[in-house]
């Protein structure tokens, strides 16, 4: 089933144009990537379907009833069920693991249910914890957390909003290889009931995430297929070696 | 990994820091309460330490808006301001009707309604050149109406104010003087004599409770010590139970990175008109109990100057923690009597005396300077010292090796992209 798609989109800066006529579906399991070089619009992408920027023109819609997600702000789109995870590990480093799950956690949003929720949900956060590896780390800070474990933490913050569409930028920048394994491993796991989409522009890293590829240039897709596939295009080849 | 770590968080259903305060309020009372029946405190002590406790009331509400939830009110005065006039105009006007009646007593005719409500709106506005009662004192004759005003009126204007600023996604510096330009347009306004609350001659002679003249301000003074410390205790459970739990943790977690917390779907508009709204309530009441002790209110006190001061005694005190909002706006407040009160001798250097009336400022300012660069967490923060807390001091690192320069990479690509 298609869980997303984006037709048409075009976003401006200041005249320089970031996304031009972008048109991308993904379907509703499994793990896509995005490739592409500096500036092909990469993040913009993410903006753009997360509700941070508003594109000129072109349609994304989202899942069984299409709904035009450019029409939701950005809390409503992520309880639509659309998580992200930045490029940076952005945990709140002033509380603790289980404070930053707990918030996390799929729940009503409203101020009043969040005052009047007293529950401790220990179970829940415990389950998500262990799953990323950080059951021993619950009562920690987190900023006292090294900078694998905050991109953990950020994944498990994901889990816990259990989204349909989890958008990942950079997952392995800045990680040693044993935490890329494990990272790997997990986005694999994740992508088994919900689709993932993620961005990055390290090729070994994609390679080893063995999923369908769609590589951006100048905001529109370049190609898209088994990375074999499109690392023989001679479009891909010439963007990338900038012949 | 130790069991330690394994363990729950123990769960109470105050925090430790809230019994203390609690009890120490408790001792403060009784204490002055004794000292007061023996007469060893002045009335006047007395009412300078029940309206200390109302600033500090006023002091943890401007830390949980902008210690707990990032937002730099300088406009939170303006609400105590507006509970002072809520209750002043009940206390003005039902003291003036019984002098009226006391007046008219004596006339050969008893005197009609009319004529009561004529003679208190010569008594009230002749001092602004009308006898007219203007429409915002229909409720003045009515205690239970002026009191649910006292809520009413900071709480709707922050509600009305709140949702157009958070709306349009005001932050920073730009709400601050937002809210600033709010708490001066209030003020310029109630000081032009057609504001219908006598301009800037304001409300006076709130220390005379009507129906407790007989009763001495000895007893007033004592009674609204008391019910300043009731409120003061009441609003820090309240405040405190709010920044516990789940509601802290949004609420901190919007004022370190609010565009995340927008991701993890919380409205956060809704969270921060909620904190904003709540608290100018409790200002407000703060406000209502600070004046009748007082005695006088005039627009000069909602001007920006005193929402500055309100934040230099959290900034002082220790942002993010009640307790320490407390100790700043007590300390800082009861130092500025001490020294503005002419009770401090001054200071004979040889070559130039220094007058501490006109020097306070100067201290107060190179005191603020002081605890912004050398203890950030304020005075409270010495109480980490004691109990050992630590934060991390590590943010938004890129990876493990420092040297590697990735935090600076990392947003040099963020921004390339």
């Amino acid at each position: 089933m298609r869980l997303l798609e984006v037709s048409g989109v075009s976003v401006t800066f200041d005249g320089f144009r970031a996304i031009d006529n972008l048109s991308l579906a993904v379907e509703d399991r499994g793990l896509r990537a995005v490739i592409g070089p500096n500036g092909a619009g990469k993040t913009t992408f993410m903006d753009i379907v997360t509700g941070k920027t508003r594109p000129d023109e072109g349609r994304v819609v989202w899942g069984e009833e299409n709904a035009n997600l450019l029409k939701l702000r950005e809390s409503r789109i992520a309880q639509a069920g659309i998580g992200r995870k930045f490029q940076r590990p952005t945990v709140f480093e002033d509380q603790t693991v289980r404070e930053n799950l707990a918030m996390s956690l799929k729940a009503p949003r409203g101020p009043f249910a969040v005052l009047f929720a007293r529950r401790a949900e220990e179970g829940r956060i415990r389950g998500i914890a262990d799953e990323v590896g950080l059951a021993g780390q619950l009562s920690r800070r987190s900023g006292e957390l090294s900078h694998g474990q905050k991109q953990w933490l950020e994944i498990g913050m994901l889990l816990a909003q259990d989204p349909r569409l989890l958008l990942v930028d950079e997952p392995a920048a800045g990680m040693t290889p044993a935490e890329r394994e494990h990272t790997t491993d997990l986005l694999r796991r994740l992508a088994r009931d919900r689709a993932v989409v993620v961005v990055e522009h390290d090729m070994d890293f994609v390679r080893r995430l063995d999923c369908r590829v769609t590589v951006l240039h100048e905001g529109s897709v370049l190609a898209e297929g088994s990375l074999d596939f499109v690392t023989s295009n001679p479009d891909v080849i010439d963007v990338y070696l900038g012949r | 990994m130790s069991d330690a770590v394994l363990a729950p968080p123990r769960r109470r259903a105050l925090p430790g820091s809230t019994l203390v305060f609690l009890a120490l309020l408790a001792a403060l009372v009784i204490a002055v309460t004794l000292l007061a029946s023996a007469g060893l405190v002045s009335v006047s002590m007395v009412k300078l330490l029940g309206r200390t406790l109302c600033l500090c009331l006023a002091a943890i509400a401007m830390d949980v808006v902008w210690g707990y939830t990032g937002i730099l009110s300088l406009g939170h005065m303006a609400f105590f301001g507006l509970g002072g006039y809520a209750i002043g105009m009940w206390l003005m006007w039902a003291r003036t009707e019984v002098i009226v009646a006391a007046s008219l007593a004596s006339a050969p005719i008893p005197p009609t309604p009319a004529e009561v409500e004529a003679a208190i709106g010569t008594q009230i506005f002749g001092v602004v050149g009308t006898s007219d009662i203007p429409l915002v004192w229909a409720f003045a004759h009515s205690l239970p109406l002026q009191l649910a005003l006292v809520v009413l009126v900071p709480g709707l204007l922050a509600l009305v104010f709140g949702w157009l600023a958070f709306r349009s996604r005001v932050t920073g510096v730009y709400l601050s003087i937002l809210t600033q330009a709010m708490t001066l347009a209030l003020s310029l306004y109630l000081f032009q004599n057609d504001s219908g609350l006598r301009g800037n001659n304001g409300l006076s002679g709130l220390q005379n409770i009507p129906g407790f003249e007989a009763a001495g301000q000895a007893a007033v003074s004592l009674a609204f010590f008391w019910g300043s410390a009731l409120a003061l205790g009441l609003g820090y459970v309240l405040l405190a139970w709010v920044v516990s739990g789940k509601m802290g943790s949004v609420l901190r977690a919007i004022r370190d990175d609010e565009a995340r917390v927008r991701f993890l779907g919380y409205h956060v508009e809704s969270f921060k008109l909620f904190v904003f709204t709540l608290t100018a309530v409790v200002t407000g009441i703060a406000g209502a109990l600070y004046y009748p002790q007082a005695g006088i209110i005039n627009p000069a006190e909602i001007a920006p100057i005193a929402s500055i001061y309100l934040a230099v005694w959290v900034a002082i005190g220790g942002r993010g923690r009640l307790y320490g909002a407390v100790i700043g706006a007590a300390l800082v407040s009861l130092m500025s009597s001490w020294f503005t009160g002419g009770l401090v001798p001054d200071l004979d250097l040889g070559i130039y005396t220094l007058v501490w009336t006109d020097w306070w400022l100067v201290l107060l300012g190179l005191s603020f300077v002081a605890v912004t660069l050398l203890a950030p967490k304020g005075i409270g923060g010495l109480v980490d010292l004691w109990t050992d807390r630590r934060a991390p001091d590590r943010t938004g690192d890129y990876g493990p090796d420092k040297g590697s320069l990735r935090r600076e990479e990392g947003i040099a690509r963020e921004a390339g992209e």
